[in-house]
């Protein structure tokens, strides 16, 4: 019939179809939906409520200004904000696989990560987005910094190997629970057996190791890049190219996380977990 | 050339067993236990066997879902565990209730994903889609959410979903469980005639033996992670159903009869049920012989039950009989 791959054009359409389909379901639940999307919205203003608050009251944070201050945390939330609207769905493979339904995202002419991603889509997750676009517009604006084409594209530059860093970080500890079986049966033998929902560790340990290894990288992210953005040095005198690293970085999170989830597939298929 | 080829293939499972309080050994299951088999296309191949004999993973190796642990496995030419994603283009799979249509959507907006998905050209899909509805009738609940469909309607649009990129293979893991009669001769209709009209090879796994009697051309019985049985459903009552059952009413409730060649297995007051080997003695035989001690009301003769038959070979331990 049809090609054996893909293009990435049909991949684009495919999970395209996917998330609208997925919007329209939740649609179905009005209420519910419109509900997620306030409270969203509404704690993502607070965020920039209280951001504001800290920073009217006071001038100057370790050397840095507001503005400055603003700029760091605009491009980083930026950057997880969209991991957070595309990638963090791959998170559910511990609930596909604990309910049994990840085998229908394996019988299907298309990998699994592009279906698990535009299957557990949710429109709320944008309202982060939005937010921290907000925040990066003002401080753009407000920081001392002539900006000039190479100032501008570092930012561009800085929210994409972000956003590519964050959902490396968020694919790598979801393959966790290709494995969580194990962990399962590990958790068991500590808490005598017992109801194995809840001692499942996944969503927690997932959630840590996260926290954890997001610290690192967060570094080339934003710190290092926006140092040079605004014309800063760095007080522990780093060498300048560290300021460059960011893509570098992206891509070994990258290469580690298709590797970590190609064996995780590999694990579950020789498992039948 | 067989379409589907299996070559002595294994598959075992390991577990940890808690042995005390911290303490786990390691045992290792053969779910599957060295099974050959091939099936030629055009084929409709019932797989039956008791819970955990092994069915379910055996589908799993074929589509490539479980790597088998030993021997090797073909499929339309191509070794499943490899070629997973492109197989997965010539193969439907239908796995009993885990449903692949949108639970909140039209059952249409879910032929409409999967078209994407399978990237069937639009003209192409609309055609073949239009069959099913006429087939399946599926007309009346196009637009309804999947939530509200009743388990046959949803089984009927299962089953349309598994089949509309045009796979040569379909794979039913329980068709027909939990429908009502109506339902049921309608799914096992539709399968005929997919299996028939449209020629895809069709391998099913039931509970049900009626699935099997009316829509199967063979039968593969494994039991235990072995093939204890492969062949025609006729060809396995003829082999292991020799006994009938005569079912006579006497006048009043009586002792167990005693009648050469023919044992009483069962007593409900006047009605006896007695088996006998239908090439050592002729049912008008026993008739005749009752009815020369005990006044007979009423009689009948039993078929053997292709449920006995089955019973009668799992647990018989892994005696193969040659395919017909």
């Amino acid at each position: 019939m049809a090609d054996v791959a893909a293009r990435p054009a049909e991949l684009a359409t495919i999970w395209r179809k996917l998330v609208g389909a997925r919007i329209r379901a939740d649609w179905q639940y009005r209420t519910s939906f419109l509900l997620f999307l306030v409270t969203q919205f509404l704690a993502a203003f607070l965020d920039i409520v209280v951001i504001v608050v800290l920073f009217t009251s006071v001038d100057r944070l370790a050397g840095w200004s507001v503005a400055e201050m603003a700029f760091l945390l605009g491009t980083a939330s930026l950057a997880f904000g969209l991991a957070d609207v595309f990638v963090s769905e791959v998170e559910f493979v511990a609930h596909h696989i604990r309910h049994g339904s990840f085998d229908r995202f394996l019988l299907r002419p298309v990998g699994p990560f592009l279906l698990l991603c535009g299957h557990e889509f949710a429109f709320r997750r944008t309202g982060k987005v939005l937010q921290a676009v907000i925040i990066l517009a003002v401080a753009v604006t407000q920081v001392d910094v002539d900006w000039d084409v190479w100032r501008v594209a570092m930012v561009v530059q800085m929210v994409l190997t972000g956003f590519v860093i964050f959902g490396g970080i968020w694919v790598i500890t979801s393959s966790i629970a290709f494995w969580a079986v194990e962990v399962r049966e590990v958790a068991n033998s500590f808490t005598y057996g017992g109801n194995f929902v809840a001692h499942y560790p996944m969503e927690i340990f997932g959630g840590w190791l996260r926290r954890l290894a997001t610290i690192v990288p967060l570094a080339f992210v934003s710190y290092y890049p926006a140092l040079w953005v605004l014309g800063r040095e760095d007080p522990n005198g780093s060498p300048a190219w560290l300021r460059f690293a960011g893509p570098l970085v992206a891509g070994a999170v990258v290469l580690v996380a298709r590797v970590v989830w190609a064996s995780g597939i590999r694990h579950y298929r020789s498992t039948g977990s | 050339m067989a379409l589907i080829r299996l070559e002595n293939v294994e598959r075992e499972f390991v577990i940890h067993r808690r042995e005390g309080r911290v303490r786990r050994r390691r045992h290792v299951v053969r779910a599957v236990d060295g099974i050959s088999f091939d099936v030629t296309a055009g084929e409709i191949v019932g797989y039956i066997g008791p819970n955990g004999a092994g069915k379910s993973t055996t589908i799993k190796m074929l589509t490539g879902i479980l790597m088998p642990t030993g021997g090797t496995v073909r499929v339309d030419g191509l070794d499943p565990q490899r070629s997973r994603t492109e197989l997965a283009m010539r193969i439907g799979v239908v796995f009993g209730q885990r449903n692949q249509l949108w639970w909140d959507l039209p059952l249409r907006d879910s032929f409409e994903l999967l078209r994407h998905v399978y990237r069937v050209p639009a003209a192409r899909h609309a055609g073949r889609l239009a069959s099913f509805v006429d087939l399946l009738d599926l007309g009346p609940f196009m637009d309804t959410p999947v939530r509200q469909l009743s388990l046959g309607q949803k089984m009927r649009g299962e089953i349309t979903a598994a089949l509309l990129h045009e796979p040569s293979i379909l794979y039913l893991d329980e068709p027909t469980i939990g429908l009502d009669v109506v339902s049921k001769s309608r799914v096992r209709e539709f399968l005929a005639r997919v299996n028939g009209a449209l020629g895809v090879t069709v391998i099913l796994t039931t509970h049900d033996l009626s699935d099997v009697e009316r829509l199967c051309s063979r039968l593969m019985v494994i039991d235990l992670g072995r093939l204890v049985y492969d062949g025609t459903v006729d060809d396995l009552k003829a082999r292991h159903g020799q006994y009938r059952t005569l079912v006579v009413d006497l006048e009043r409730p009586n002792g167990p009869l005693e009648v050469a060649g023919a044992e009483v297995v069962r007593v409900d007051g006047p009605r006896q049920w007695l088996r006998f080997h239908r090439d050592r003695t002729t049912a008008a035989e026993l008739i005749a012989a009752i009815a020369r001690t005990t006044p007979v009301l009423d009689l009948t003769v039993e078929e053997p039950q292709i449920e006995d038959v089955i019973a009668h070979l799992y647990g018989a331990g892994g005696t193969q009989e040659p395919s017909a």
